[in-house]
């Protein structure tokens, strides 16, 4: 697969070892502290990469990053092949950005918004944008406080597509669309990259989102990278295995990436590669736990699965701090 | 072609498409020589990922069954239905073996294991004969 077609670019964007420490939260209420911590990933031109983890890993702060829009403290970016500092402006003409609340003014029309940003893009095409008007059902004499929160999403994205950008950033563009806004979208995104000569990069908490489109996975967990590379051998890479209540030993609980124990049984996030370790290691010793089948239940694990059995949340919880009660229906997470 | 792709099989959708190209060589709806879709353009219409495609032709290129020509495309291998028609013979020869081992050892007489493969193909509404 030695394709040339992204027009001699062979990364849409390289990021090597960039990290950004925060003294304490926005909030600041705890005076919590928030790193990035030397996250590395690649993405191939002609490609889809979905950005996942729970909110507060790192995901936006990632994303402002490449765009300079907070000053990273370590590590390097490069974007189309150009570094996104020293080259910033030629690096932003080539980039298109969508965020997850419109960045226009309210009171502009959709009209006078792409009048607003035509001057800053030397390839800004204003037949590409009036056409993606039209198939966005956009009413040009519409203010942009008129909009859903779909249809500013749209605007975002015409202006995104009407300068002839390589990358697409695109961050929670899907929060808060219904199931057919989100198919619209993924569909032109798959539309966008299939010349091999554009990429995308964007995050999401929606992982249907990502089951069928994302070519590549870059999973932030608590600050750092979890996991970079293909969906698919992201997917391949765990088992999801089901046991009795209480049926899982010490060696079996420092084997499981996630664990989850509840009133009836338990679920284990196990590597791909551990799995025969995980059945050996039953409390009453290997011989048992592997003649018997049915002892422990296995299935590959979707995208939920993962996240909720390995997502570290950085805040400790409030309150409750997670008691098993009887009823089935309140979980505790375990971290392995 | 007809490649269609579920979304809650829980099987890998790589492996879906590698099974639907498997059996349209097999029946013949896919010749010898014949192009497939290209990588990008088969994504684009399943709406699925590029990487996943790219995986389903490679592992079939490994099985023999398909053949990528740089610059030109992935096509058909001219033996790729015998070679899958032998690989399937040989797993029925295999198959076959393991349930006169299971057999012997359960003490099912010979006459009683025709009769069971008799009953199991009467239950598969697509075997004939």
């Amino acid at each position: 697969m030695n394709d040339n077609s992204g027009g001699g670019i062979q990364y849409a964007l390289r990021v090597n070892d960039v990290g950004k420490h925060y003294p304490s939260d926005k909030g600041g209420s705890q005076g919590r502290t928030f790193s990035l911590d030397g996250v590395t990933f690649d993405l191939p031109m002609g490609y889809i990469m979905g950005l996942i983890g729970p909110n507060g890993a790192g995901k936006s702060t990632l994303i402002r990053l490449l765009l300079n829009m907070v000053k990273r403290d370590q590590g390097s970016i490069k974007i189309l092949g150009m570094d996104n500092l020293l080259q910033e402006e030629a690096v932003k003409t080539q980039l298109g950005v969508v965020f997850d609340t419109s960045y226009f003014i309210n009171l502009w029309t959709v009209d006078r918004c792409g009048k607003a940003m035509a001057p800053l893009y030397p390839n800004w095409s204003q037949t590409v944008f009036l056409d993606y008007l039209q198939r966005f059902g956009l009413d040009p004499a519409k203010k942009v406080k008129e909009l859903s929160r779909g249809m500013q999403m749209k605007l975002m994205l015409a202006v995104a597509l009407s300068h002839d950008a390589r990358l697409l950033v695109l961050d929670e563009p899907t929060s808060g669309l219904d199931v057919l806004a989100r198919d619209e979208l993924m569909n032109l995104l798959a539309d966008y990259i299939a010349d091999g000569r554009h990429s995308v990069l964007f995050s999401t908490h929606i992982t249907t989102d990502l089951e069928r489109s994302a070519d590549f996975i870059t999973y932030i967990n608590d600050g750092s990278l979890y996991y970079t590379g293909p969906r698919d051998e992201f997917e391949d890479a765990f088992v999801l295995l089901h046991g009795a209540p209480g049926d899982v030993s010490q060696a079996q609980r420092s084997l499981a990436l996630g664990l989850r124990e509840f009133s009836t049984g338990f679920d284990a996030l196990v590597a791909v590669e551990h799995v025969g370790a995980f059945l050996a290691a039953g409390q009453d010793g290997p011989t048992t736990a592997l003649a018997d089948p049915d002892r422990y239940s296995q299935e590959r694990p979707g995208f939920d699965d993962i996240l909720r059995l390995t997502a570290r949340r950085s805040k400790a919880p409030q309150g409750n701090t997670g008691v098993v009660t009887a009823a089935a229906d309140y979980d505790t997470e375990v971290e392995a | 072609m007809k490649l269609i792709i579920s979304s809650i099989s829980g099987q890998p959708i790589y492996q879906q498409i590698e099974q639907q190209i498997r059996d349209a060589v097999l029946s013949g709806e896919l010749v010898a020589g014949q192009a497939l879709p290209s990588l990008r353009s088969l994504a684009k219409e399943l709406r699925i990922s590029v990487l996943t495609v790219t995986r389903a032709y490679n592992e079939l290129a490994q099985e023999g069954l398909l053949e990528n020509i740089q610059g030109k495309g992935t096509f058909v291998m001219s033996q790729g239905s015998e070679r899958m028609h032998e690989q399937l013979l040989e797993q029925v020869r295999t198959n076959l073996d393991r349930a006169v081992n299971a057999a012997m050892q359960a003490d099912v007489g010979m006459d009683a294991l025709h009769d069971m493969l008799d009953q199991a193909a009467g239950a598969n509404p697509t075997a004939t004969g």
